[in-house]
């Protein structure tokens, strides 16, 4: 071989190896780089705490708002007075799905003018629907910051979002659809397991 | 670079050093023989302030981290801990909370020193765009940073920001539940959090700063008059209107610093938590899932984008893409803006009013983002949302100063959108929403009444200047 030969570059050896390196490099990274995105999914501790609660709802006051946790969301049960459910009609105008008419918002058994199993008892998830704020609860008729047509429901501080007393998101706010309803049933009178349809619905 | 072995006319340790490393090559590049222009003004002192920022903010996190505990159960107390029983913990954490709102002052100081004096253009448009990357890093690491004391405002906020990916359609849910790492803001969330805080984004940010550095020192930097002193050399090929950085404006940025420390010092022993604006009250409560304080607003320096965000109703995707697209179209700047004159010294004054009200317009969104919404401040806040949007459209209108009939067309255009979004939110029944919109118009038209019909109507107001040949003062 002469001395020109050698330092011949071969061109096609060397776009060869690189293309090798390259292609092997690439499934090299991914193989290191799915674990370490993998480790970021919920362990298996996490995937565990989502049993249902159970709540007693004979020491609520008509009117008053209780908050329990339940996948460590919170969760609120509301005794609604008679004049409270009477309102709820004359919001509907102001509403943006009056008639609950997304599905994924409440279970069949919710999907009617008040939301709930029996009316007097609200259960709701108490996460707005805009970006997970709890909003606040403002049961009173027309404070000076909500305005005179306000009807008793709930206030998201975060954005502003506003909420009935049936948990149904009003026009021209943030949060796109009402609260959600979860899954609930009655055990007994006084007795609601949050977290479970009850068989039968 | 020479090649080895290195010539070097340094001797001694020096020398030493130098026929092994580039010291005095890298110290001429970019201090003794780096060229400035002679004519910087104070603006030119807040990007040595950011990176002193950097700095404590570096160091003083290192050491918060010695007793910091990025537990869900131990976080709080942690921070309780730090403020009362480390000796002098109190000084080293308001050395850092104070560091992180003096890093967005000094940063979107900078950020407007830049948009006066079009600093985006004649190829420093990597240098803006470097920037705008290390201002993205920033607000990630200041929103990861807010987490950790495990306070309400930490918890409702991280729960908020992260919620944003929600609205992704399709893999929005998957997204943020991995992020997360639960379904809810919990142990997990907070330790990765922790981990990018303390790591992997100050890692980031100190390289990027590094590269913002070497692309404006090869570009050279602009000046208040917007000159490239470049064109005119001296027969050494030094700049005629540029001296030495060092000494020149090393000397001239120690006052500058010596400044902004008594300013720093005088906010971190007297007002630390600023009113509630650096540190917020509702924080000095342990995280409660249960319960969102009733006023809650982001850290000072989000409120702008927080604002954008809750005045897009259209959906709440809608909102995020609002909020995103406002910081993505400031890294559009340099292509938008096509004027061949960069300072607004010589630009017409339609465009140096467009420029000082955006920044009255990103003034006043922060303000209504710490404000509870009302009918009237959410209108406002809807009506600064589109100004702050329509001012990318202007200045691309104001590229070419020379037909000024463009600008009628472009107002006609404009103001048309502007209708025809009102008549789409307009709903009569929604009384309180409805006599909002029929007066608060005026913001946006006025606007584009000032920026665009100005010019037009009145000559004067589309005059540009003359650029000097060499800069003033
Ligand atoms: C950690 C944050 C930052 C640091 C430490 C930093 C540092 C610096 C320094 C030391 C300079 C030269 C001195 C000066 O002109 O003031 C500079 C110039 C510049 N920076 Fe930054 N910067 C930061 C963030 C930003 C951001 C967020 C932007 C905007 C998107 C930006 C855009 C620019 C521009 C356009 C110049 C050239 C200015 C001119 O020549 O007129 N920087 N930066
Ligand atoms: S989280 Fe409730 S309005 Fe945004």
């Amino acid at each position: 071989m002469s001395d020109s030969d050698s330092n011949k570059v071969d061109k096609k050896r060397r776009r060869m190896l690189i293309g090798a390196t390259a292609v092997v490099g690439a499934a090299g990274t991914a193989a290191f780089a799915a674990p370490l995105l993998i480790s970021w999914m919920p362990s298996e501790r996490a995937l565990a705490a989502g049993a249902p609660v159970e709540v007693n709802i004979s020491k609520i006051e008509p009117g008053q708002l209780v908050r329990v946790i339940w996948r460590g969301k919170p969760v609120w049960f509301v005794k609604r007075t008679e004049e409270m459910l009477k309102d709820l009609a004359s919001n509907v105008p102001l509403l943006r799905d009056p008639d609950s008419a997304v599905d994924t918002q409440q279970p069949p058994y919710a999907k009617n003018e008040v939301r709930s199993r029996k009316p007097e008892i609200l259960v709701l998830i108490g996460i707005c629907t805009h970006l997970g704020c709890s909003p606040t609860y403002r049961p009173e008729k027309a404070p000076a910051d909500l305005g005179a047509d306000w009807k008793g429901g709930w206030y998201c501080p975060c954005h502003g979002s506003r909420f009935d007393l049936a948990g149904r998101v009003f026009k021209n706010v943030p949060a796109p659809t009402n609260l959600v309803v979860p899954p609930y049933y009655y055990k007994s009178d006084d007795l609601v397991l949050v977290g479970e349809d009850g068989g039968a619905a | 670079m020479a090649a080895y072995p290195r010539k070097t006319e340094a001797t001694g340790l020096l020398g030493w050093f130098d026929e092994r490393f580039p010291i005095v090559e890298t110290w001429k590049a970019h201090m003794s023989e780096y060229y400035a222009p002679k004519n910087f003004n104070a603006w030119y002192y807040f990007g040595v302030l950011a990176m002193l920022v950097l700095v404590i903010q570096i160091v003083s996190g290192i050491f918060l981290t010695m007793h910091y505990k990025p537990d869900a159960n131990l976080a709080f107390a942690s921070v309780e801990y730090i403020m009362r029983d480390v000796p002098g913990g109190w000084f080293i954490r308001y050395m850092h909370s104070t560091g992180a709102s003096a890093f967005f002052i000094v940063v979107y100081l900078h950020m407007f020193r830049g948009l006066m004096y079009g600093s985006y253009k004649g190829k420093r448009e990597l240098v803006w765009l470097i920037g705008m990357v290390i201002y993205l890093a920033l607000m990630a690491e200041a929103f990861m940073g807010y987490l950790l004391p495990w306070g309400q405002m930490s918890f409702w906020g991280a729960q908020v920001i992260i919620n944003l990916f929600n609205t992704i359609p399709v893999i929005g849910d998957s997204l943020s539940l991995w992020i997360r790492g639960d379904f809810v803001i919990s142990d997990p969330t907070l330790n990765r959090l922790f981990a990018f805080h303390v790591a992997a984004v100050p890692m980031i940010l100190v390289a990027l700063v590094f590269v913002h550095i070497v692309a404006l020192h090869t570009v050279g930097s602009n000046n208040p008059d917007g000159i490239e002193i470049k064109k005119l050399k001296n027969e050494k090929g030094i700049p005629l209107d540029g001296v030495p950085f060092h000494p020149y404006y090393t000397v001239h940025d120690i006052p500058a610093i010596a400044v902004f420390f008594m300013a720093f010092f005088a906010i971190l022993f007297f007002l630390p938590e600023m009113g509630g604006y650096f540190l917020e009250h509702a924080n000095f409560e342990p995280a409660n899932p249960l319960k969102t304080p009733e006023h809650i607003a982001p850290v000072w320096y989000f409120t702008p984008f927080y604002t954008i965000l809750r005045s897009v109703t259209l959906s709440p995707f809608m909102g995020t893409l609002a909020m995103f697209g406002a910081i993505i179209m400031l890294f559009l700047l340099p292509w938008l803006d096509r004027n061949p004159i960069k300072s607004w010294r010589y630009r017409n004054t339609a465009h140096m009013l467009n420029v000082a009200i955006f920044a009255a317009v990103f003034i006043i969104l922060g303000y209504l983002g710490v404000k509870p919404v009302t009918s009237e401040l959410k209108e406002l806040g809807v009506r600064m949302t589109e100004i702050y949007f329509l001012f990318f459209v202007v200045i691309y209108a104001h590229s070419n100063s020379h037909k000024p009939g463009r600008y009628l067309v472009w107002f006609l255009a404009l103001a048309g959108a502007i209708f025809l979004i009102d008549w789409y939110r307009y709903n009569p029944e929604d009384i309180e929403t409805a006599k909002q919109i029929k007066w608060q118009w005026i913001w946006p038209i006025g606007y584009l009444a000032v920026t665009l019909l100005l010019p037009f109507l009145v000559r004067p107001c589309n005059a540009e200047k003359a650029v000097p040949e060499r800069v003033t003062s």
